[in-house]
Order: structure tokens, then C-alpha cells, then sequence
């Protein structure tokens, strides 16, 4: 079928989508911040992968959800954020 | 007819004014129609509405609280819809704190009812408080009611979380108030839209309809009523939580090209 809206110029962004986008930005961080559990499960896996190659403070780490620019710089997604400070590092 | 087993459903949404009571009234209007026994719950203490969407305002004795503090027996707080064979209601008590009932005098409750019901359904207050605790704490499975809008979508995905946290594993989508104009236009959510954000069981659909608010008005709910369009979104629930297997009705997408394509459709 032809698309009627491209004949007749360029339509707007439907509304639903920017609704559906705002939507599952949300949730991702309603997901996070709800369950307390989560974010220390994933605080703790984290720190015993990095545990083998490095010394890292246990009480700087900071790690959350955080919104960050899309890669084309269109749009805003969650990312998670983690920031551990390096004490030393280990020898092979 | 022998009793098939019982099952105690919670309807919730997190939002307020999503259709939670509507939905209760008519699928208990909807089972007791197809000759189950059903008993409505109203656990929304001090907020009580249940009675007046069924037209039972006028026949209320006990209520709720009543019923698990001993003031009476189970039996005396059981309003008998005279209109629907097999339909019973428990009111909310309208004076009373919400925390006037506990979620183990919930719990006692429901097993107790299930003795003698096919259906329980209970009528969740909005908000995630100590009334909601209470409406889940008997409940095998929840309908979770929502419509295409982001503020009650967002919280019925909070409640899906909760019914999760609370190990109510079997919960259900109801997606309410739906207007076929607005989704064809891509200024309201669609169904599947609603269903990808919340990764959940779709248990049926219920297009916006002037008739809910007539029958309300009425105290006649509008599964009754055979030309309307929720009426048969409600009847199609009643079918599935009986196990029947009914395809999703086709939302009318209204206007001139919707009537077009309808005409086209019955070639």
C-alpha cells in the first residue's frame, strides 16, 4: 500500500512512540531502584570478576542507573554507571 | 454440578481510576452468569464502591471488617445479588481504618470461602500500602488492570513487580479503555505496545465504551448487555478464567476508512 503520509509530507513522530520510549526508560530505572537487591547482586558479582586482576576499594564503589546520550545523540538511554577506584594493581 | 477447584483472583492496578472495581462487578457478574458461584471481595476500606457499581448499595448489613474482626459469621455478611444466581458480595467497611483488617484475616478468609465458592474475586484499593498487602495476601492469581496511558502502565509494572516479590507467579494483563480511533492514529499505545514494554500474559481487552458509565449509573453492570462492546471484553475474560480458549475480539477502528475496511471484510 502506499504510504499515504509520505505523499502528503512528513508526518510527525506518532505520539505512542515517544510514550513507548519514555515508557521503557522509566521502567528501566523504576526496575533498578525498586528491587534493592538488584544493584547489590550485580555490585557484588562485579567486584569478584575485577578482585582477580586488581586491589579495589569495596567502600568507594559507587554503581547505579544513570541516563545517558544514544550514540547518534537523539535520543536518551539507561546505562549503568560504575565507578570503583583502583587501589593496585596485581602482577601476572 | 460438581465444584471445579477454587481459585481466589485479585484485581489490582497500582493507579487509581483505572477500571479495578468495573472490572470486579462485571466479571462477577460475567462467572455467576455462566453458573459459577462467585463471591466479590471489596478491600477498599473507607473507599467503598463495589456495592453501588453492582446496584447492592441499599443491601448492606455487615461489611468486611465485620466479618474478620468475629462481629458476625461469614454467612451474614454475604449479600445475595436476588438479579444473578450465584453471585455474592463482601462490602468494604466505609468507617473504619485500613489497617482494621491483617493480611493472615485475609488469608483466613479466602480458604475459608473457598469451601463453598468456584470464585473469589478481590477488589484492590489503589497504592502499594497495607491495603494492597492485605488484597493480594489470599490470592492465587491477579488481573492486573491497566489502560494505554504511561502513568498506569508505569504502575502496573510496579504492581507486576510486587505480585512478583510476593510469589503471585500467575498474573494477567487486562488492558482497559482501549479507543481503536486513537491506536490508528498512533496516539495511544496499541496492545502490542503495552505488552512489549511489560513482558506479561495478555488475559483480554476492553475497548472504551459509553456503556460502562450508563450501566454504572444503573448498577447494572454491562457484561449483561449484548450490544456492548466492553460488555463482550468482559464476557471473553469470563470464558478464559473458565478455561474456555477465546480469540482477542477485533477492535473496530471506527470512522469512515474503519467502516470501508468493514464493508470490504464481509465479502
Amino acid at each position: 500500500m502506499i504510504d499515504l503520509s509520505r505523499i502528503f509530507g512528513r508526518r510527525k513522530v506518532a505520539s505512542k512512540d515517544l510514550a513507548k520510549d519514555r515508557l521503557k526508560l522509566v521502567l528501566v530505572h523504576d526496575r533498578a531502584n525498586t528491587d534493592t537487591e538488584f544493584l547489590e547482586k550485580i555490585k557484588d558479582e562485579i567486584m569478584q570478576v575485577l578482585e582477580k586482576y586488581m586491589d579495589v576499594s569495596d567502600s568507594g564503589l559507587d554503581i547505579h542507573i544513570t541516563t545517558a546520550q544514544s550514540e547518534d545523540g537523539k535520543s536518551e538511554v539507561p546505562a549503568l554507571t560504575a565507578n570503583i577506584p583502583i587501589k593496585a594493581m596485581k602482577r601476572k | 454440578m460438581a465444584k471445579t477447584e477454587s481459585q481466589v483472583i485479585v484485581i489490582t492496578s497500582g493507579k487509581g481510576g483505572v477500571g479495578k472495581t468495573t472490572t470486579t462487578a462485571n466479571l462477577g457478574v460475567g462467572l455467576s452468569l455462566l453458573g459459577k458461584k462467585v463471591v466479590l471481595i471489596d478491600t477498599d476500606i473507607g473507599l467503598r464502591n463495589l456495592d453501588v457499581v453492582l446496584g447492592l448499595e441499599n443491601r448492606i448489613v455487615y461489611d468486611l471488617v465485620d466479618v474478620v474482626s468475629g462481629n458476625c459469621k461469614v454467612k451474614q455478611a454475604l449479600i445475595k445479588d436476588k438479579r444473578y444466581e450465584g453471585l455474592f458480595l463482601i462490602p468494604a467497611a466505609q468507617t473504619k481504618d485500613k489497617d482494621a483488617v491483617s493480611m493472615d484475616q485475609m488469608k483466613n478468609l479466602c480458604e475459608e470461602l473457598k469451601k463453598e465458592f468456584d470464585f473469589i474475586l478481590i477488589d484492590c484499593p489503589a497504592g502499594i500500602e497495607q491495603g494492597f498487602k492485605n488484597a493480594i495476601a489470599g490470592a492465587d492469581k491477579a488481573l492486573v488492570v491497566t489502560t494505554p496511558e504511561v502513568s498506569a502502565v508505569r504502575d502496573a509494572d510496579r504492581i507486576i513487580g510486587l505480585l512478583d516479590a510476593n510469589e503471585i507467579d500467575e498474573h494477567f494483563l487486562v488492558i482497559n479503555r482501549i479507543r481503536p480511533d486513537m491506536v490508528k492514529r498512533g496516539e495511544m499505545l496499541n496492545i502490542d505496545d503495552v505488552l512489549d514494554i511489560l513482558n506479561v500474559e495478555l488475559i483480554g481487552i476492553i475497548p472504551d465504551d459509553e456503556n460502562i458509565i450508563v450501566s454504572t449509573n444503573k448498577g447494572e453492570p454491562a457484561v449483561v448487555n449484548m450490544k456492548s462492546k466492553a460488555g463482550q471484553g468482559y464476557r471473553n475474560i469470563t470464558k478464559r478464567l473458565n478455561g474456555e480458549n477465546v480469540p482477542l475480539m477485533e477492535l473496530d477502528e471506527g470512522g469512515f476508512l474503519g467502516k470501508l475496511k468493514g464493508i470490504f471484510k464481509k465479502k
